[in-house]
């Protein structure tokens, strides 16, 4: 007993690095699989705080090509709008009567990171605003990643610069869906894999979300084809989509409420079963 | 004493506060950022409690990875220059660090640039290798490494002349 005692009081030093060492190892091992509730993550109010001070300062910076951004998607929508063929024999519903699927919440950024092989923002929306995980992450313009942690004022959003993150999408003209990648090279483009040979590709194509999973509604923009390939194994294409956002200078967001989730995710679960 | 201890927490707060917001937004040519919280790594007080080194390093990463999103690697790399630091010491003022007599404020600047880089490249391989955490990316591991060390090795340096105290 006296020994082991000495030996611990000997090699106090040691064997603290080794414990703190050892907890850092298992929380970094933690971060790397996909989906387990982190302990450290940015969605609290000490980090949010701070990010949110910043932000505070740092948005008048680009106030002009954010009020662009927002004409722009303006536009579309009143176009939209004028374009929609009105059918007089409708009849008029009260809509507080009619579940909506999806709701729309917009948020801010308050942190964004590009650079390392899984990429989280933050933004101010939170439990309070009944936001959970699983929710998807939108800009007017294309697709910005998944609700990953939340706390009451703050989430975290994994970015589809993520090598965790997969989400199904398709080629808007052929419906040929895939899985949606990244391989960390650039934060400009993403790739799609996993689509038939005999899929029709051309350059240019847009691609879409797929609409398979609870997250993303279908039909929302990503990108376009910038270049393809066929996979080694010969059977599937690799196609190199550019992104329509911007990932570089998010700044507004739109979080997209699916209010069948529970339902969708308790079915998923008896499945599994 | 005290007045140690005041310049190192606000040592603390101060490289805290301008990692997280100005140093990882820099992104120079896309993925290039500084980590110059290292710096109160290198400049602790050479004769104070190792525990509490260790401790008070573990924490400091840990922050930056709260921050940042990152798991542990910050944590990880941090506590495991802290602990290796010795050796550095050694290695770069030979002599002066074995009489205790050390101190970063009045050393001479060769060893000072041996220590911060040998520091600097021991700290970032370690966190980029936890960051990416797969041998087969060895080239990007090393291209990282390299380029952040050489960002991190001279924006330190000059700010530890900058900063450091009047004779």
């Amino acid at each position: 007993m006296q020994q082991i005692f000495n030996f611990v009081i000997r090699n106090k030093t040691f064997l603290l690095f080794l414990l703190l060492f050892g907890i850092a190892l298992s929380l970094t091992i933690q971060s790397h699989s996909y989906h387990k509730s982190q302990f450290i993550n940015s969605a609290n109010s000490l980090t949010g705080g701070v990010y949110g001070t910043v932000n505070s300062i740092g948005q008048y910076f680009d106030l002009k090509e954010q009020n662009t951004i927002l004409v722009k998607e303006n536009k579309t929508l009143r176009e939209a709008l004028l374009n929609t063929v009105k059918t007089s024999h409708d009849t008029a519903i009260d809509s507080s009567l009619i579940d909506k699927r999806f709701e729309i919440v917009s948020a801010e950024v308050y942190k964004n990171s590009y650079n390392s092989p899984n990429n989280y923002l933050t933004i101010n929306r939170g439990k309070r605003d009944s936001i959970q995980q699983d929710f998807g992450v939108i800009t007017s313009k294309g697709i910005v990643g998944i609700i990953d942690n939340t706390s009451n004022k703050f989430s975290t959003v994994l970015s589809i610069l993520s090598k965790k993150s997969r989400i199904n999408a398709k080629l808007k003209t052929s419906n040929q869906s895939g899985s949606l990648k990244w391989d960390e090279a650039s934060p400009y483009k993403v790739q799609l894999e996993d689509v038939s040979k005999f899929a029709n590709v051309t350059i240019g194509d847009t691609i879409v979300t797929g609409g398979q999973s609870a997250i993303f509604p279908k039909g929302l923009g990503i990108g376009v084809v910038e270049k393809y390939t066929i996979d080694a194994s010969g059977d599937t294409y690799v196609i190199q989509v550019r992104l329509f956002n911007d990932m570089t200078t998010l700044q507004h967001v739109y979080i997209i409420k699916n209010n069948d989730i529970e339902e969708l995710k308790t079915l998923e679960a008896l499945n599994n079963e | 004493m005290n007045s140690s201890l005041a310049s190192n927490m606000i040592r603390f707060i101060i490289l805290l506060l301008a990692q997280v917001t100005i140093c990882n937004n820099i992104n120079l040519l896309g993925y290039i950022n500084p980590y110059i919280y290292v710096i109160f790594i290198l400049l602790f007080p050479v004769k104070s409690n190792r525990l509490l080194f260790l401790i008070l390093a573990f924490n400091l990463g840990l922050l930056v990875d709260m921050f940042l999103d990152s798991g542990g690697v910050h944590a990880g790399a941090s506590v495991f220059l802290a602990f290796v630091r010795p050796v550095f010491l050694k290695y770069a003022f030979g002599t002066l660090y074995d009489h205790q007599t050390l101190k970063f404020g009045n050393s001479e600047f060769g060893a000072l640039i041996m220590y911060v880089s040998g520091c600097v490249i021991f700290h970032h391989l370690i966190l980029f290798y936890l960051e990416i955490f797969n041998i087969s990316q060895i080239i990007l591991l090393l291209k990282k490494a390299l380029f952040s060390s050489i960002f991190t090795v001279s924006l330190s340096l000059l700010l530890i002349l900058l900063f450091r105290p009047r004779k």
